[in-house]
């Protein structure tokens, strides 16, 4: 950071900073008032500010929690990679859980469509593994700004003992004062960086220089064209139809998922800074390239009455 | 213009730069399911370009299922959440928005129009620095205009953009925007607004939302956005005397020990004296301690770990407060609650009491009075039943630090949680400091919390607001 811009955020914070302190704020209060908590880390650019936040807000202490990924296998090889490098150089106490019921059976997205390996690879694994560990909070990067039935999430949102969320029982958050409590058996999904948009996520990642997966810089990569999708060929899986040949084509993602069911974008933006100028421009949002979402219009909030994250 | 500018056009550097050191303001909406609210969010977030092309195309889709503007995009369908207030088409909760422009970025906290749910906006206000109140050109001031204001003011929030919304109805006329203009000051008057802006717009067409009114040569101030960019933020928590609640003590070794919170006021330099609340020691600032270095001072709204230059005890709960300033501790609460649960509240009732990071058993000693959310005028009742706005006294297990709500929105909000539930059932607002449960009989004008009060006392003035 300039030292000009530096002495200017001296005296009137800026949306960055404010942002990063309420995430912070969130996080001590859970820490505080829950007995078990876990950050879910999903690898993606949002679990990356994530973590960095939980390391700022209890430094120079350790992260008082352990992370969790929730492997469906099927997550690009590049992610897994990163995941076990920060974890190494980090010192991270983390947690991989995959349904080992779902994977005995095969379940996969292209053997079983996207809702089915959506639900038992994902939304049934974190069960397992929340049940597993009784853990009774768990922090994850959803926004606010992806997607209509997120405005409305609130930064702590109840759980039954099923996992179950319930849009009548979510609790007023006035202030900076958030209700806690919570019966036995039920837990909280906790949500840091609610207030962030995909544009405040990429500043933060520049300013505070946040190591991310390298599949969201552009370059030439194999991927084929799957229903307007450009899917990217990361294994032998993807079975290829015939005639089709990957093609090599500079491209990154915006959102990192499970590959057969994220699309990439074209684009040559291999900094920061031109992804930035990329999201400003952008003229579709970043869940586009989410195959889930396309159920038609409530999709995502059925998902999320389900315990999908 | 206040659109997002190309990186291209200056240089990525000061680009990042300008995108980096940009504030927030949030505000909060408020109008009647018909004064086209959604439309004006819709319209705010499509002319700043934050609707993307695919949501654009879902939206031409949803506009002919659901919308209401025949053939035309519907703009509102765009920020009406959950499919089932979709389908009864009423907004029902409060839901957060995000647009940015090269000036700032927005948090826009959107709550219902709709009577039942005073809850909601009290919520979404409690944050807000500005709200933008609709008015329908063609109905003028309405009861839930004043509700709104009253509401709003009540929530301690200073200014206000009185957006008359729908003048392409009225065709634009100077008469009815300067008669709406009149009737909101003339009731707004005792309400302690810092400041009214009112601006004549058409969310529908755009006009003065964003750009400009063409239609409106008469009109010669700012757009909406404009003065949304333009009005100063974080003001009264700038001013207000330095204070932080201990959320969890950092004691990573033998020789380190920090005090976390966020900072809900003024600022704090090293070698400041400090009071601890409730244990009432002192101690000075050592350090102020982040992950990216020792600051030398902090301001509200940052996050930071405090060390003391003694051994002192403190512990989540605590308040760290400026020693010239201290913060009132008490067992004793007299509290405006907006109270959110189904249950009726009665008098001797036990709930907890989240203030701040400290959480307490409350009982409800007095059920005072009933402020009438129409009218303004407080009646004397014994229970509070669900989206009443009461005036009640609380006994605390144990004495708390608190402010008035008035004199700090942070340090005076709480709420009250049902013990069995765990549902939230009330938000409160810390009135100034009693001695002495009241009798049901009080005064408004005694209970009142907001300054200044006007000639002739504010109950006075709530009457002339309401036409009482």
């Amino acid at each position: 950071m300039s030292a000009a811009l530096a002495a200017t955020r001296a005296e009137r914070l800026t949306h960055l900073q404010r942002l990063e302190a309420e995430s912070i704020h969130i996080m001590r209060e859970t820490v505080a008032e829950t007995e078990n908590p876990v950050m879910l880390y999903s690898i993606g650019k949002d679990s990356s500010v994530l973590l960095h936040l939980a390391l700022k807000a209890f430094a120079p202490g350790r992260l008082p929690f352990p992370l969790m990924h929730i492997d469906t296998t099927w997550k690009f090889k590049e992610m897994i990679a990163f995941r076990d490098q920060r974890a190494k150089d980090l010192g991270l106490d983390l947690i991989v859980h995959t349904n080992q019921e779902g994977l005995a059976r095969g379940v996969g997205p292209i053997s079983h469509g996207s809702e089915v390996h959506t639900d038992v690879m994902k939304t049934q694994g974190l069960r397992q593994a929340l049940d597993k560990h009784k853990f009774d909070a768990a922090f994850g990067g959803a926004r606010r700004d992806e997607e209509a039935s997120r405005a409305k999430e609130r930064i702590f949102s109840l759980r039954t003992a099923q996992h179950r969320w319930d849009p009548k029982r979510q609790r007023a958050e006035p202030w900076h004062v958030y209700n806690l409590r919570k019966k036995r058996g039920e837990s909280l999904r906790v949500f840091p960086i609610s207030n962030w948009t995909e544009l405040d996520v990429w500043l933060y990642i520049e300013q505070e220089n946040i190591p991310i997966v390298p599949l969201y810089f552009a370059k030439p990569r194999p991927v084929v064209e799957r229903d307007g999708q450009l899917i990217l060929v990361d294994d032998d899986r993807l079975p290829l139809e015939p005639g089709e040949t990957p093609k090599d084509i500079s491209v990154r993602f915006r959102t990192l998922g499970d590959y057969p069911l994220t699309g990439a974008v074209e684009s040559d933006a291999a900094t920061l800074p031109e992804i930035i100028g990329e999201t400003l421009a952008a003229r579709t949002s970043e869940r586009q390239g989410r195959v889930i979402d396309k159920d038609g219009s409530g999709a995502m909030e059925r998902k999320k009455q389900e315990g999908y994250f | 213009m206040t659109i997002h500018q190309s990186p291209e056009a200056f240089g990525y550097d000061s680009f990042l730069a300008a995108h980096q050191s940009k504030e927030v303001l949030r505000f909060i909406t408020c109008g009647s399911v018909d004064d086209g609210k959604s439309t004006l969010i819709g319209r705010l977030l499509h002319d700043t370009k934050q609707i993307f092309d695919d949501q654009v195309t879902a939206l031409q889709r949803d506009s002919r299922k659901h919308g209401t503007q025949g053939a035309e995009i519907d703009l509102a369908l765009l920020v009406d959440g959950l499919q089932a207030e979709r389908e009864q088409g009423i907004t029902i909760d409060v839901a957060y928005r995000f647009f940015s422009t090269d000036k700032r970025s927005f948090i826009v906290a959107d709550t219902p129009g709709h009577e039942q749910y005073t809850r909601n906006m009290a919520t979404g206000a409690s944050t807000a620095d500005v709200a933008v109140i609709l008015v329908d050109a063609r109905q003028g001031l309405t009861r839930q205009t004043r509700r709104h204001a009253l509401l709003v003011s009540l929530l301690g929030i200073k200014r206000v953009a009185l957006a008359v919304n729908k003048m392409d109805l009225v065709g634009w006329s100077q008469d009815k925007f300067a008669a709406i203009t009149q009737a909101f000051d003339a009731f707004a008057a005792p309400l302690g607004f810092t400041e009214v802006r009112a601006i004549p717009l058409s969310a529908k067409n755009g006009d003065n939302v964003v750009l400009p009114g063409a239609a409106v040569p008469w009109y010669t101030g700012t757009p909406l956005l404009q003065y949304l960019e333009e009005v100063p933020v974080r003001v009264e928590e700038q001013a207000a005397p330095f204070r932080m609640a201990v959320q969890w003590v950092n004691r990573p070794n033998s020789e380190f020990r920090g005090f976390a919170g966020l900072i809900a006021s003024g600022r704090v330099a090293p070698g400041d004296s400090v009071v601890i609340a409730p244990s009432n020691r002192t101690s000075t600032i050592a350090r102020i301690y982040t992950a990216d270095g020792d600051l030398p001072h902090a301001v509200e709204g940052q996050s930071v770990t405090l060390v003391l230059a003694d051994e002192v005890d403190a512990s989540r709960g605590a308040v760290i407060a400026a020693a010239s300033a201290p913060i009132r501790v008490t067992d004793s609460l007299d509290a405006r609650l907006f109270w959110a649960a189904e249950t009726e509240l009665n008098q001797g009732a036990t709930l907890l009491a989240k203030i701040g990071t400290v959480t307490v058993n409350a009982v409800v000693s007095t059920i005072r009075s009933r402020l009438d959310p129409e009218t303004g005028q407080a009646e004397p009742v014994t229970r509070l039943v669900a989206n009443d706005i009461g005036d009640v006294t609380l006994t605390l297990d144990r004495p708390v630090p608190v402010d008035a709500y008035a004199q700090n929105r942070d340090t005076g909000g709480f709420i009250l949680i049902d013990r069995e539930t765990t549902d939230t059932a009330a938000l409160g607002l810390v009135q100034a400091a009693s001695s002495a449960p009241k009798p049901a009989e009080t005064n408004v004008a005694e209970s009142e919390p907001f300054e200044p009060v006007k000639s002739g006392g504010l109950l006075s003035g709530i009457k002339r607001l309401f036409g009482g």
